[in-house]
């Protein structure tokens, strides 16, 4: 099962964040998962439409994502999901 | 008297209280984020704090024990397949405006945003829903559009205490809107208004009100602060009467307050042309109106007058009976015992303000 790590800018609003397995055959399946450990998360990570926020990427296996919007990104059962937010300024 | 200041800024949701005429910080929360409203409900003295998150996105949250302690709730969020324009997916991309439903509705609460969207709690901020009938006005998709922020946006929000199913909203840009009937139905009242940035002046929608507020006493006089001036209506939002000085300095500016117990008096923060964007001659003056506009008088005791670049975001002036309070760009914050006739630096070194408001 794919690990999901977190950049740690996210424990502020939840604190018990941690690496974390997830099922799912696609990433909204996995942020579905995540959204159930950790209630509210999915809604830092993509907008009301399912969208991929400006400022947050996701890599997979050490490749950012490519699809922003359906996120139709493929990955394997040992894969590690990184999600982190982007640079911006001050 | 109001004796709290609730300050939304750049960094954080700030809380001054005042004892025995001496302000001092009571509450820092959310330190670090921006935060685009601080409001507090005066019905139940409920603090808002509507979150712009660079990174996480539009967050809302609010405190029932002034700022000790805080819960999220769910921020409104666009039905999914909602656009602003046709392929362009609308999501909560600020909180503008914040403002209660009334004495009448206590479960009421009305939201505005960008891109456009009006929203209403009926369950006491809980949850919200999009007020279908605005965001399908007819003029949305073509005569709307952004102004100080990419997408049009709602940034103000006047409740007729009289009635509280009468409502006015203000956006930029598109202008003034007036229900009737709790939103059920919607009236462009733009005519007067003078958008000087469009083809045409005197078009249905596409102006660019910075900030709409009414008078306590008698709400059928209202107040803008335009883009293009500074306008005011007698009749209800029906007509609007440009009350600037021609040459200012009370004619561009983005903030503006009315007196508590005067429907003739105002406060407008000028602020140096629409390409400058700073104070005028580096120097900071609150101008204020006592005769409906007639006449202004520039409040300058105690400000800065050389080298200031400040200028007061449309939601940072604020008053309460003899007291105003306006913060500014550059993160000072000024306070007037007397109308404006003198003022008091309360800090020189906050962030960015964006919002003020006195409270209980």
């Amino acid at each position: 099962m794919p690990t999901v790590k977190f950049t740690p800018a996210l424990k502020r609003f939840f604190p018990g964040l941690k690496n974390t397995p997830a099922k799912g055959a696609t990433l909204a399946e996995i942020l579905g998962e995540l959204e159930l450990n950790y209630p509210g998360v999915r809604s830092y990570l993509l907008d009301e439409q399912g969208h991929l926020r400006k400022h947050v990427n996701i890599f997979i296996d050490g490749t950012i994502i490519k699809d922003r919007t359906a996120l139709s990104d493929l990955f394997t059962e040992n894969s590690e999901i990184y999600i982190i937010q982007a640079l911006s300024g001050g | 008297m109001r004796s709290t200041l609730l300050l939304g800024t750049r960094k954080g949701f700030i809380a001054y209280h005042t004892q025995n005429n001496y302000w001092q910080i009571e509450n820092i929360s959310f330190e670090g984020m921006p935060v685009s409203i601080a409001y507090a409900d005066p019905r139940n003295s409920t603090w808002w704090a509507c979150l712009d998150h660079g990174h996480w996105g539009v967050k809302l949250h609010r405190s029932k024990d002034r700022g000790n302690t805080w819960e999220e709730v769910v921020a409104p969020a666009y039905p999914e397949g909602e656009e602003i324009k046709d392929g362009l997916p609308a999501a909560t991309r600020y909180i503008w405006s914040m403002a209660h439903g009334g004495k009448n509705f206590h479960s009421k609460l009305w939201v505005g945003t960008d891109p456009g969207g009006l929203f209403l709690s009926e369950d006491g901020g809980d949850s919200f829903q999009l007020v279908e009938s605005l965001w399908k006005h007819p003029t949305r998709k073509e005569g709307w559009f952004g102004g100080g922020r990419d997408q049009p946006g709602i940034h103000s929000i006047v409740v007729d205490p009289r009635d509280e199913n009468h409502i006015h909203v203000a956006i930029s840009c598109a202008g003034v809107f007036e229900t009737v009937d709790a939103g059920k139905t919607w009236e462009i009242r733009n005519k007067g208004l003078r958008a000087d940035f469009l083809p045409d002046p005197a078009a249905e929608t596409g102006h660019d009100p910075h900030i709409l507020v009414a008078a306590p006493t008698n709400p059928d006089i209202l107040w803008q602060q335009n883009h293009c001036g500074i306008f005011r209506s007698k009749d209800g939002s029906k007509s609007w009467e440009d009350v600037s000085q021609p040459q200012g300095p009370a004619r561009f500016g983005f903030a503006i307050a009315v007196a508590d117990d005067n429907p003739d008096q105002a406060w407008v923060a000028p602020a140096h042309s629409d390409e400058n964007r700073t104070a005028i001659k580096g120097a900071l003056s609150i101008c204020r109106t006592d005769d409906g506009g007639k006449s202004w008088k520039d409040c300058r005791n105690g400000l800065p007058q050389n080298a200031c670049f400040d200028i007061v975001y449309r939601h940072a002036l604020a008053n309460s009976a003899d007291n105003v309070a306006f913060g500014t760009t550059t993160g000072n914050l000024f306070f007037s015992p007397d109308r404006g006739e003198s003022w008091q630096v309360l800090n020189n070194y906050l962030p960015m303000i964006y919002s003020v408001q006195f409270a209980d």
